[in-house]
């Protein structure tokens, strides 16, 4: 689809997230800039400890401390967000901009009736509402996550987990917003119910005009759903651009080697991982954060940041190959490959 | 020859009660399996959540008890083994778990997951002979031992502890290693060194492998064969070319068409599966096919009888009515689906 002309709803600058930590700060979201057009989808790669769970509650501000936004603008349809007082946030968040949490299938209360829970997000924000109007509106929530009204009558065990999470859905979007962030919708559903949840989630976007942000680790789905891509490591974006033009073309040494390590269904391959680990987020050195493990960093790696920069017509990657080169140089073998101290630091200990 | 590891006519059912009728789930129902002695192989066994793939893999390991059926280790009953060889078999079966975050003691450093079974089993004469094990042990499976040993469990990554899980199956010099989901708690960039790993083991040291899994595409990857279920019965077996490049089952069809690709010109198509999951199916005292609510195919015959495993074409069979013109597997071990073709 094309998203010429399409208004931008939803631009993220210099987004910075820090936990305070007893051992120092923890640069979980460290500088990520980019923007979401009305009816886009964009898939949010990252690995755990890469901090795509952390960025995806900062937008819609639910981070809990020790997570504090140390600097950056969020703006939602032209409005700030990040300086809206709490009830103008409760405002915008819900009607503008919704989040459906991770495992939310497990979020739900479990002795309260599924229409209940979505009548209670609408009456937070439109107040009393005459009985007949809430049980339309519950209604009218739950068929766009494919669900029939007469699940607002049922209880969350009554529920299959797929259910349970369009559920969860409804929830969420009972308001009709115009950004989604969908952290791991399916990450506990078995494949064949991932798929349908993923075309609920695809027809809920799509009816509403949506943007989502749809967050995960799994680079099949966010091929299966999404138009664009952000490629997250230590906390950075460190390729951005269309679905298709980064699993032809991947940039970024990161983006090709996790493709790269993916199982194909085609031809039995070599498995072939990434060696090394994510680096620790406390006390990053200077340089690349993925320097230790690429094959092809050099001196400058080390000691300069890359900036995300444009490449090719449509991608944009922070790699210091480029402009230099036009594209990534052939991998070289895996015995060629850099040792990479496997002593791992300190990142799950520390994450939430 | 006496099979190696054996699962006979093995049912399973959970719940249930002496007191008046309780519901009850049937887990596993009437499976056989075996795994031949001398031809290490690698097996998956592929189902969604309620298939009963883990309950077999604790049936095998000796976890649990079938609630009929036995499970047989070189040609003895599992339930009735004498101490000594309920050892070998302790030893010579060896499960990696799921979740390398709960496996491990947090108070213990990582060596004394090492060195308990070492201990235990009596397979180092001297601490250096075990040092020695531990880091032989370590470095097969791709861990340095200086940048390992001496850490406690929360020092070391997701991937590191499960292959340190891998390491400790491995120094018990097992014949069987049970691999129940062993990454689908780690990142992808991890998954394919753990998952090389155990194709080592297989193929350097003869250990025949059990892949329990509800990721096809790895299954395809490292496996030979694979066992598919569906609501603790066998829906497609066969080796994973059949099965997996070109499924007959419609439960099989279905999974293999849900499998998100990377891979843009492979997109799903639209939602043909049934609005439903297994779940929402399980249950007791069905007569036909456990498929048969949510299938595509389904015909009146579905509902009255369990399909038998027909083979419609060779090293495969699948438990479907659609091929019933093909012969029925002549026995009841669905293993022989491959073993007779190499015969």
């Amino acid at each position: 689809m094309s998203l010429d002309g399409e208004r931008e709803v939803l631009r993220v600058e210099d987004l910075r997230v820090v936990y305070e930590t007893s051992a120092g700060p923890v640069r979980a979201v460290d500088g990520v800039s980019f923007s979401l057009r009305a009816g886009e989808r964009m898939g949010l790669i990252g690995e755990s400890g890469s901090g795509k769970t952390t960025l995806g509650t900062a937008i819609v501000r639910l981070h809990r401390p020790p997570a504090r936004i140390e600097s950056g603008r969020i703006t939602v349809d032209g409005r700030d967000f990040l300086d809206a007082d709490e009830r103008a946030m409760r405002q915008l968040r819900m009607r503008e901009l919704a989040l459906i949490p991770q495992a939310a299938m497990n979020s739900l209360n479990p002795v309260m009736r599924i229409g209940d829970q979505v009548a209670d997000g609408i009456l937070a924000h439109e107040g009393k509402l005459p009985r007949r109007d809430i049980a339309e509106r519950v209604a009218r929530a739950l068929a766009q996550v494919g669900l029939p009204a007469s699940v607002a009558e049922r209880y969350p065990h009554q529920l299959s987990g797929g259910q349970r999470q369009r559920a969860a859905m409804a929830i969420a979007t009972a308001l009709q917003p115009k950004i989604i962030v969908a952290d791991e919708p399916t990450s506990a559903l078995d494949v064949v119910v991932q798929r349908q949840v993923m075309f609920t989630l695809g027809r809920l976007q799509a009816g509403l005009h949506a943007a989502v942000l749809l967050i995960g680790h799994d680079m099949g789905l966010v091929a299966q759903f999404a138009d664009t891509i952000g490629v997250l490591y230590a906390g950075r974006l460190v390729e951005q651009g269309p679905v298709d033009d980064i699993l032809d073309t991947p940039r970024h040494p990161y983006t090709r080697l996790l493709i790269d390590s993916l199982p194909s269904l085609d031809d039995k391959k070599p498995l072939r991982g990434i060696p090394g680990l994510p680096p620790s987020l406390l006390n990053l050195p200077p340089g690349c954060p993925f320097a230790p493990r690429c094959p092809f960093a050099f001196e400058r790696c080390r000691v300069e940041t890359p900036m995300l920069q444009p490449v090719g017509a449509r991608q944009l990657a922070a790699c210091h190959l480029y402009p230099e080169h036009s594209e990534l140089p052939p991998l070289p073998s895996d015995a060629e490959l850099p040792e990479v101290p496997a002593v791992h630091a300190e990142v799950e200990a520390i994450a939430p | 020859m006496t099979p190696l590891l054996e699962v006979r006519h093995a049912s399973k059912i959970y719940g249930g009660s002496l007191l008046g009728k309780r519901d009850t789930t049937v887990a596993l129902e009437d499976l056989s399996y075996s795994i031949a002695d001398g031809e290490p192989s690698m097996t998956a066994i592929a189902g969604e959540s309620g298939s009963g793939k883990t309950t077999l893999a604790m049936l095998m390991l000796g976890f649990l008890k079938p609630t009929s059926g036995q499970v047989f280790y070189r040609g003895r009953d599992v339930a009735s083994m004498s101490s000594t060889e309920r050892r070998q078999f302790r030893r010579e079966v060896q499960p990696i778990f799921q979740d390398p975050y709960e496996a491990f003691n947090p108070f213990y450093r990582v060596d004394h997951v090492l060195e308990t079974p070492l201990q235990r089993f009596g397979l180092a004469r001297s601490r250096s002979e075990a040092r020695g094990q531990i880091a032989e042990a370590l470095e097969r499976v791709g861990l340095r031992p200086n940048e390992t040993l001496g850490r406690f469990p929360h020092q070391l990554s997701g991937g590191q502890r499960q292959r340190v899980g891998v390491a400790r199956a491995l120094l018990c010099r097992p014949k069987v290693i049970v691999a129940d989901e062993p990454v689908s708690m780690v990142d992808a960039s991890l998954r394919a060194t753990i998952l090389a790993s155990l194709q080592v083991l297989n193929r350097d040291l003869g250990i025949s492998i059990i892949y329990i899994t509800h990721d096809l595409t790895t299954a395809y990857q490292i496996c030979d064969n694979i066992v598919v279920l569906y609501l603790g019965k066998v829906a497609e077996v066969g080796t994973v070319e059949r099965v997996i490049r070109t499924p007959r089952h419609p439960y099989t069809q279905l999974l293999v068409a849900s499998i998100p690709v990377a891979d843009r010109r492979r997109r799903w198509g639209e939602d043909a599966a049934g609005d439903s999951d297994a779940t929402t199916h399980a249950h007791a005292g069905r007569t036909g096919c456990p498929f048969a609510p949510r299938c595509p195919a389904v015909m009146p015959m579905c509902h009255d009888s369990p399909p038998p495993l027909f083979m419609p074409d060779g090293q495969r069979a699948a438990a479907c009515f659609l091929y019933r013109d093909a012969p029925v597997l002549p026995t009841a071990d669905v293993a022989a689906v491959w073993e007779r073709e190499v015969a």
